[in-house]
């Protein structure tokens, strides 16, 4: 029998250090939602949880000065949902984070466990990436932000240090004539993982876009910002030609595992058909007030 | 390893109990409380038989740390009936025959509850999705949906 410690700390320099001491043997439980199915299947044995839905900052949702929005690390779809402002703001993040698991799942599961867990099928983190999101993290030494872009670095991996926990994410006020979106695509309805996902963000200034960034997920050994399906798409008028550049892109970056729930042709091909829906849904939101 | 003491409220009854870091609010509901109406289905959170409200929002037990209950509001499907008077969505289950072998029931019912809180006037995508992850081997659906929009309408015309 394992000694397994809980601890829930109500600061985060408790939560660093008592995280830091457990030397890598420390797990964070935020939702859970992943924590507790890999302790349960045996995959991980953490020497220490530290849950960190004690700590305000970590499970808050603030505005900022300029229109902006921080969302705690461990904020819960069902609450981000909730929030009056953000939905309008954002609506394809909260699509992403509301797209994982049930109901049930929704009132645990979090943006900043989606992210840390590394699942290149992770479906809110494509819409983080096109939205331009900053993840604040903290450890032993302090704070650092770091694009979410620059977080995952392979299947079940990050760029956090062992010491360091997700503490909240920044988002941008949303501009005048902006729109993002996310689509994935799964062979049902509801409950499933992603096969592809595909995150979209830009801005039209009568017409023209000036700003585009573009992510998919689930067709990488990590989700990608595709910078090329970004430049195919500013500066047009989202024409089809464009479009389809941008869809080009988004299948020229493609580098996809080949399973039974998608073959590398097929993820590779839907990745293009998705980018063009969601650039579709993303440009009828600019219009939204 | 020591274990940890817990104080909660469950149904709204304060309630205190010993735990294992590791051990899930469903084991300690089940094993130690004798609230065995929250069911293992599958132990991965895929199911929903071991439904309950966590301060309010719904969440499945089997993902849910037990020591992560200290200071919180727990319901459990046993606190779903008033005493002998079950709760309309009880009641319907039984009138429209909305279960066969009940295992996914109890799970049904809390998680319908907390839809029927929350939305009073559901359409059936609605009702449809909020129940998408709550499994049943039996029913095949279609009587639990219309059990819960019956109940819907019926508690609408009440109020």
């Amino acid at each position: 029998m394992t000694d397994i410690q809980y601890l829930a700390p109500t600061s985060l320099d408790d939560a660093v250090s008592a995280y830091a001491g457990a030397g890598g043997a420390g797990r964070i439980l935020a939702g859970g939602t992943d924590l507790l199915v890999q302790m349960q299947a045996g995959i991980v044995t953490p020497g220490l949880i530290v849950d960190i839905k004690n700590i305000v900052e970590v499970t808050g949702i603030e505005g900022t000065a300029e229109g902006g929005f921080v969302v705690g690390a461990a904020v819960s779809g069902a609450v981000l949902e909730a929030h009056a402002g953000f939905a309008g703001a954002w609506p394809g993040v909260l699509e992403g984070l509301n797209l994982i698991g049930s109901t049930q799942i929704q009132g645990r599961a979090s943006l900043g466990g989606n992210l840390c867990n590394g699942s290149p099928a992770a479906d809110s983190v494509p819409a983080m990436v096109a939205a331009g999101a900053i993840l604040t993290v903290q450890g032993p030494n302090g704070r650092r932000e770091i694009a979410v872009e620059d977080v995952p670095t392979g299947p079940g991996r990050t760029n956090l240090a062992p010491d360091e926990i997700a503490v909240s994410f920044t988002f941008s006020p949303r501009a005048v004539g902006q729109g993002d979106a996310y689509l994935r695509m799964i062979p049902r309805t509801e409950m499933d993982i992603a096969v592809v996902g595909c995150g979209v963000n830009l801005i039209l200034e009568s017409g023209v876009c000036t700003a585009a960034r573009v992510s998919i997920g689930a067709v990488a050994p990590m989700v990608l910002l595709v910078e090329d399906a970004g430049k195919a798409l500013i500066g047009t008028k989202l024409e089809t030609s464009a479009v389809e550049a941008a869809a080009a892109a988004c299948s020229a970056a493609c580098n996809p595992i080949d399973d039974k729930r998608g073959t590398i042709a097929y993820r590779t091909r839907v990745a293009g058909v998705l980018l063009k829906r969601a650039v579709g849904i993303a440009a009828e939101r600019t219009f939204r007030a | 390893m020591a274990k940890l003491h817990i104080s909660t409220t469950i149904n709204g009854e304060p309630e205190e109990f010993l735990c294992a870091p590791e051990e899930t609010m469903l084991d300690v509901l089940r094993n130690k409380l004798s609230l065995t109406g929250a069911k293992e289905g599958c132990g991965s959170g895929d199911c929903g038989a071991c439904s309950i409200t966590l301060d309010g929002t719904l969440v499945c037990s089997c993902l849910m740390l037990a020591a992560e209950a200290e200071g919180k509001e727990i319901t459990t499907i046993e606190g779903m009936a008033d005493g002998e008077t079950l709760h309309p969505l009880q009641q319907k289950f039984l009138e429209d025959a909305a279960l066969q072998c009940g295992i996914c029931t109890p799970g049904m019912l809390v998680a319908a509850k907390a839809l029927l809180d929350e939305n009073p006037d559901p359409t059936e995508t609605e009702v449809r999705f909020w129940l998408a992850g709550n499994l049943c081997r039996c029913t095949g659906y279609d009587k639990i949906i219309r059990a819960v929009l019956d109940t819907a309408a019926d508690m609408r015309g009440a109020a």
